[in-house]
């Protein structure tokens, strides 16, 4: 965590849309926020450089690429074996998100969250059978939400 | 979408350059010119392939806070629940998903205190209660996209 001034924050609300589609983006937004495109430039790399910024890219729609079953599936594991859980669902390379969230008993014991996406809903099964099956005896009881529908989707909003 | 658009989505997940060129930079490895990859970029995100170009930011590096919410809607009032929700700016995605919590959705803020005073406001306007599982910690991973 770091403090960002009005300069990181303008040029995140400036980008956060997305770059210009422009030879130069770096040079457009400097001349929007009226600022030197090389202090643009440095800002954005120290941000990246800093985790603030996690990549810079294109960001593909999971359905629009046939990925259209998107399972978030969520995990009961005491809470000493959470940290040897996590390296578990990880390692197979699939996982696209894990993280550790609280309980909310006692309609929801689960505390470990892993997203997995495939085209069809039988491979999105088997990612999860092979996830309960990294987890072995430390997997006290799983499930797997799909999604139904995108209700939203817009990403992180500064104003 | 063609190969040239599968070669670009796979390549382009992280590393677009910050020059003065990037997308000069960024076309001379997959054999393209700077216009042709703009104008792939272009094509890709306005067909909806892409919800976005550019840089993506991580919240909680800066203060910010977010947090996983989900909430029972009961079946006949599912578009009006969302439509309160999606209408917060904080909320950044909702999904509809198969179990008794059908409406899964992530508010981020600025602040600890805008996320919670977003919480009440759903909870006020909605009547329903809310399930607030912040994260605790997150497991690194690196999966990217294949097209």
């Amino acid at each position: 965590m770091r403090f960002l001034d009005e300069i990181d924050r303008s040029i995140i609300v400036a980008t956060q849309d997305g770059l210009p589609l422009a030879p130069d983006p770096y040079g457009v937004i400097a001349d929007a926020l009226g600022l030197d495109v090389d202090l643009v430039m440095a800002r954005m790399a120290a941000m990246a450089e800093d985790g603030i910024i996690r990549r810079i890219g294109v960001v593909p729609n999971h359905y629009a690429l046939g990925y259209r079953f998107n399972g978030m599936s969520v995990w009961d594991v005491a809470d000493e074996d959470v940290e040897e859980a996590g390296r578990r669902l990880c390692a197979p390379g699939f996982v696209s998100h894990c993280y550790q969230r609280p309980r909310r008993l006692p309609s929801w014991p689960y505390n470990l969250f892993a997203m997995v996406h495939a085209r069809d809903a039988a491979t999105a099964q088997g990612l999860v059978n092979q996830l309960a099956a990294a987890l072995g005896p430390l997997d006290r009881g799983h499930r797997v939400l799909f999604s139904t529908r995108i209700l939203k989707k817009t990403g992180l909003r500064l104003t | 979408m063609d190969d040239t658009d599968r070669r670009i989505i796979n390549a382009l997940q992280g590393g677009f350059p910050i020059s003065r060129t990037p997308f000069a930079d960024a076309a001379a490895p997959l054999g393209l010119t700077e216009a042709e990859l703009i104008a792939r970029i272009r094509a890709l995100r306005d067909s909806g392939a892409l919800t976005r170009f550019g840089p993506l930011y991580n919240a909680d590096r800066f203060g910010g806070h977010n947090t996983l919410v989900a909430i029972a809607v009961p079946a006949e009032r599912f578009e009006a629940v969302a439509a309160i929700v999606n209408a917060f700016p904080e909320v950044a995605h909702n999904y509809a998903r198969e179990h008794e919590l059908n409406m899964w959705f992530v508010v981020a803020a600025e602040s600890r205190q805008r996320v919670d005073a977003v919480l009440t406001e759903v909870q006020a306007r909605t009547g329903l209660p809310v399930y607030d599982m912040p994260k605790q910690r997150e497991f690194h991973v690196c999966l990217r996209f294949e097209a």
